[in-house]
Order: structure tokens, then C-alpha cells, then sequence
């Protein structure tokens, strides 16, 4: 099974990744074929079966509201590409 | 005398302890054999010869003191997806490469406190994913048993580092058996703990509900060392559970008698390669006659669903966790573009390789309207299933025992081409990351003079067994004591 293009191209667009047309061709394939193999899932009864997201019996942990320090700001913002008085710049987002 | 870069942890704490050996000569052994062979080897990205040498000066301070520590001024290497204070942190990806992080994972901080010394950060798949180390966007690790082969992945580096002695052990991660799979296919020893276990505060994210750290070494008692530095709670990770760390290394010696070994059929399937199984056969046997019992009425039926269970919700977690890669914060930005959308969307169409752009595509699409039931969902609910078999199976037996991968290592370039024959090399480790168990390999001798490893899987939160069990194997086997000729 081979994924259509457009299928491809609106993926790409939800997980915002720009791909080249060469990479949309490759991916159709590659990607129909792994998908084609999750079939399996439906030979495995799982009526009445609940979910697990995740192995720990985990359970909300309620701390107490305390500040304490966090990291530098010049330091946190020294590792981004665009900065403005000690804030994130980035392009508008509506134009 | 053996090489100091051959000494195992115990083996060099005695001697930095007797003062035979300064923490300085032995980091200085290691910088040298990383020189000496890494060009070939290439399981290094990051080399920190100098802060090494500074923390051996530190440790060595410390030794003439007279403290003691199971890893006091011991060299170590950490994989290149834990954060390390004023050290790149790549991930073995171009999204990362110039970053810096500005804190220490939990476990390097451990490890760090422990009086250890950093020598430096090793190679890895991309974001942790793959099985060959390939994915790296920077260069393949080659296996020091045959530098034609991979050295499986995705903690290749850490693996091929210990294995050719340059480091004496090694941290990695294992999200469906990223730590496992490369020790069969290098020759050492590497434990996934159990999920819970150990801080991933730190760790870059994959999948946040399978990935576990845990140590690369050349003996089980090593592992068993390293597993006593690393777990515990952290209260900067809410996942690492409040659960007793036992001394791992208490029932290292018990032996196996009474014991019941679980052998599920499904893990030795006919297509199983007829060396690979000859050694899990071979050391069975050998287990047996220390008193084990060998049960083979074990079934884990579901297994045949797990590859597809495990490649819907890694690359559905791989996707949020990676959608925070927007060219923003840090981390490599494309800049050139007309609008915000065609920044973000260049900054991760040309910062992410092939293989971590197929699983985000695959998990976003496993996520997406109209697929999330049949895929997602679906997918969570047998993975309930497969938890529940482990949990019949463990009250047939005390351990299980596998194989860890299907083959001996591969050839460089031999499966790039096809990404489903790739995710097959997992299908013996990845079960064991879905319901969240310890695991470890020990090596199992040879197949075509190509290291293969032996599986012992334990119940949740008993690591303890399963060492006690691969060091049984391992003290009648001593496969450890052969070495690649470098």
C-alpha cells in the first residue's frame, strides 16, 4: 500500500515539516508499507480492554507552592537564534 | 599486566584505592586509546580530554583524602542525548548541534558526584532512533569486532566505547532496546532498568513512556555498580518512582539454583538465526546444571503485535515531545523564509534527518483525526494485553530468557534502504519496553566470530534477579575476557 501524495502532504503540514517532492515520493511508499503492517494490531482481541498509557501507577503529586531559583535568563537565552530585550523574537504570526 | 584501558570498574577502584594507579594516569590511559583508536572506531562526537583531566585531579584530591567510591575516579562516556552543564548535547542530530545545555541530567550529576570522569559524549541514531547508529547526521560508529559492521544502535557510540576500551564503562538509553542490542552486537554488558527507575530529568525526550537509562559495562557486577549510582526518585522527575533501590550488587553471587527460567516460544521462533540460537540453547544448558529450571510452557502470544504496538506510540510520543524543535528557543533556525510558518516548518524539514521525519510522520499520523481509534488507541489497549501475558508468564517463572536480537551485527549500509527490515532487529527487546521491564544482555560468546548477547527479562522493579541470573551465566561463560583486535 502506497499512501497518495496528498495524504503525505497533510501530514507534513500537521507535524509542520517541510518536505521536498523527492521526500514526499519516498515517504508514500515507506510510510504505506510500515502503516500496511499495523494490521496485525486487529488479530488481538481487545474488547473491554482499557488503555495503558504508561506502566507506574502514577498518581498527581501535590507540592508545595515555593519559588526557587530557575536557571538565568541570559543564560537560557544566550542558546536562542533572535532576542529582544531579554525576550524570544520571532516573525509575526498573523500577517 | 593487563592494559589500564582494559580494567573494569572494580578492577580499577581497587587499584586507585591501593594508590597503584592515579585517577590523571588512568583518564590519561584512556585519552590516549580514544586517540589511538577512535579514527577507526569512531564512537565519540564530543571529547572532553580537559575537563576529564580536571575532574581526574579532583577525584584523585579526593582518593589522597581517603574517601572511597564504587566510581571514584573511574572514566566514563555518556551518550550524547543527556544533558551535560557547558557540554554540546547533539542527539546526534544538525537540530542540536551547537547546543549547550545549561544543566546536568540527573544521572550525570550522580554520576558526577560520585567522583567521576567525564571523557566525553558518544555517537547515537538521531533522537535516539534506530538500531544501527547510522541515523547519526554526523558519521556511522563502526563495531570494533568488525569495523565493516555496525554496532547496533541507538547507543552504538556508548557501546563501541566500552567494547574498544575507551571507556571503562558507559551510559545509554533504551526505548526498545537501544542499550541491549548494541551490547549483544559489541560483546558488553547493558541493563535497561525498569521503567521508573532511573531520573529521565535530562534526558532528551523520545518516547517518555519506554525510554530508561542505564549502563554499558564489561562485567555484570559493574552494572550492578553503575545501577547503584543512578536510581532512585528525583524529585525533578515525576516518573522516576518512590520505590527502595536494593543494593544491586547483594545477591550478585547467589547463583541460580531454585530458580525458574521461562523460555516463551515466541522468542525463538523458526526464523531465528541457527548460531544465534545454538548460544541461547548453550547457555540455557549451562544454567540448567547450576540448578536452574528450564520452563518452556510459557506462552507470550501477542508478541507477533508488539513491533506494530511499539511503532505507533514511540513515534506518537516522538511527535509531541519533538514538536517543541521550532527554530525559537534553540537549536538550529531557518531564517531565510517569507512567513513564521515557513521558518518553523524549514527549521524542521532541514534540521531533522530522514529517519526522525518518517517517525513523526508516522506518529502524527497515528494521532490524526479519524486514525487515532483504529491506530493510537488501538495500539494502547494491546499494549495492556501484552502487559497482562508478562504478568501470567511471571507467575510460571522467576526470569525469562531470550535471545536479543535475531542476527549478529550487520554490514554498514546493509539495511538502511528499507526501514521495516531495520525495526526488526528490535522485535526480542521491544516487548519488554511495553510493559515497562528490566532487561539486560550479557554477552553469549560468538557466531561467525561476531558477538551475540543472551536476554534475561525480569519482573517490574526486580533487577536484582535478573543480574543474579546473567552473572551465573556469565561466571561459567567468561566471554567477557575476549577482546576486539584493534
Amino acid at each position: 500500500m502506497k499512501l497518495e501524495r496528498e495524504a503525505v502532504l497533510h501530514i507534513a503540514r500537521l507535524a509542520r515539516v517541510y518536505l521536498t517532492d523527492e521526500e514526499v515520493e519516498t515517504y508514500a511508499a515507506q510510510l504505506g508499507d510500515i502503516i500496511g503492517h499495523f494490521d496485525v494490531l486487529n488479530r488481538i482481541d481487545t474488547e473491554g480492554v482499557e488503555p495503558t498509557a504508561h506502566t507506574l501507577p502514577l498518581r498527581n503529586v501535590m507540592g508545595d507552592d515555593i519559588a526557587r531559583p530557575s536557571l538565568p535568563r541570559e543564560e537560557v537565552l544566550a542558546m536562542a537564534p533572535n532576542t529582544e530585550d531579554g525576550y524570544l523574537r520571532v516573525r509575526a504570526v498573523l500577517e | 599486566m593487563v592494559d589500564l584501558h582494559w580494567l573494569t570498574i572494580a578492577q580499577a577502584v581497587e587499584r586507585l584505592r591501593k594508590r597503584e594507579i592515579s585517577s590523571r594516569e588512568l583518564t590519561q590511559a584512556f585519552l590516549d586509546r580514544i586517540a589511538s583508536v577512535d579514527p577507526a572506531v569512531r564512537a565519540f562526537i564530543t571529547v572532553t580530554a580537559d575537563q576529564a583531566l580536571a575532574q581526574a585531579d579532583a577525584a584523585d584530591r579526593r582518593l589522597a583524602a581517603g574517601e572511597t567510591g564504587a566510581l571514584l575516579g573511574v572514566p566514563v562516556a555518556i551518550k550524547d542525548v543527556m544533558s551535560t552543564k557547558g557540554v554540546p548535547t547533539s542527539c546526534g542530530s544538525k537540530m542540536l548541534e551547537r547546543f549547550v545545555p545549561p544543566y546536568n541530567a540527573t544521572v550525570v550529576q550522580r554520576l558526577l558526584d560520585a567522583g567521576a570522569v567525564m571523557l566525553g559524549k558518544t555517537n547515537m541514531d538521531e533522537f535516539a532512533m534506530g538500531s544501527s547508529t547510522e541515523n547519526s547526521a554526523f558519521f556511522p560508529t563502526h563495531n570494533p569486532w568488525a569495523l565493516d559492521r555496525v554496532p547496533g544502535g541507538s547507543s552504538g557510540g556508548s557501546a563501541a566505547a566500552v567494547a574498544a576500551g575507551e571507556a571503562v564503562y558507559a551510559l545509554g538509553s533504551d526505548t526498545g532496546g537501544s542499550i541491549r542490542q548494541p551490547a549483544a552486537l559489541c560483546g558488553v554488558v547493558g541493563i535497561k532498568p525498569t521503567y521508573g527507575r532511573v531520573s529521565r530529568f535530562g534526558l532528551v525526550a523520545f518516547a517518555s513512556s519506554l525510554d530508561q537509562i542505564g549502563p554499558f559495562t564489561r562485567t555484570v557486577g559493574d552494572a550492578a555498580v553503575v545501577l547503584n549510582a543512578i536510581c532512585g526518585h528525583d524529585a525533578l522527575d515525576a516518573t522516576a518512582a518512590p520505590v527502595e533501590v536494593p543494593d544491586f550488587t547483594a545477591d550478585l553471587e547467589k547463583g541460580v539454583s531454585g530458580l525458574r527460567i521461562g523460555v516463551p516460544k515466541e522468542y525463538m521462533p523458526d526464523v531465528l538465526d541457527a548460531g544465534v540460537r545454538a548460544r541461547v540453547e548453550d547457555a540455557l544448558s549451562a544454567l540448567e546444571a547450576q540448578g536452574a529450571t528450564i520452563k518452556r510452557d510459557l506462552a507470550l502470544p501477542s508478541t507477533e503485535a508488539a513491533l506494530a504496538v511499539y511503532y505507533i506510540i514511540a513515534p506518537s510520543e516522538a511527535s509531541a515531545n519533538l514538536a517543541r524543535y521550532d527554530g525559537v528557543k534553540y537549536g538550529f533556525s531557518y531564517q531565510q523564509g517569507a512567513t513564521m510558518w515557513e521558518n518553523m516548518e524549514k527549521t524542521r524539514g532541514y534540521g531533522f534527518g530522514p529517519e526522525v521525519k518518517r517517525r513523526i510522520m508516522i506518529g502524527t499520523y497515528a494521532l490524526s483525526s479519524g486514525y487515532y481509534d483504529a491506530y493510537y488507541l488501538k495500539a494502547q489497549k494491546v499494549r495492556t494485553v501484552i502487559r497482562r501475558e508478562f504478568d501470567a508468564a511471571f507467575e510460571k517463572c522467576d526470569v525469562i530468557v531470550a535471545p536479543v536480537t535475531p542476527t549478529p551485527a550487520f554490514k554498514i549500509g546493509e539495511k538502511t534502504g528499507d526501514p521495516y527490515q531495520m525495526y526488526l532487529n528490535d522485535v526480542f527487546t521491544l516487548p519488554v519496553n511495553i510493559a515497562g521491564l528490566p532487561g539486560i544482555s550479557v554477552p553469549a560468546g560468538f557466531v561467525d566470530e561476531l558477538p551475540v548477547g543472551l536476554q534475561v527479562i525480569g519482573k517490574a522493579f526486580d533487577e536484582s534477579t535478573v543480574l543474579r541470573v546473567a552473572r551465573a551465566y556469565e561466571s561459567t561463560a567468561n566471554w567477557h575476557s575476549r577482546r576486539p583486535s584493534l
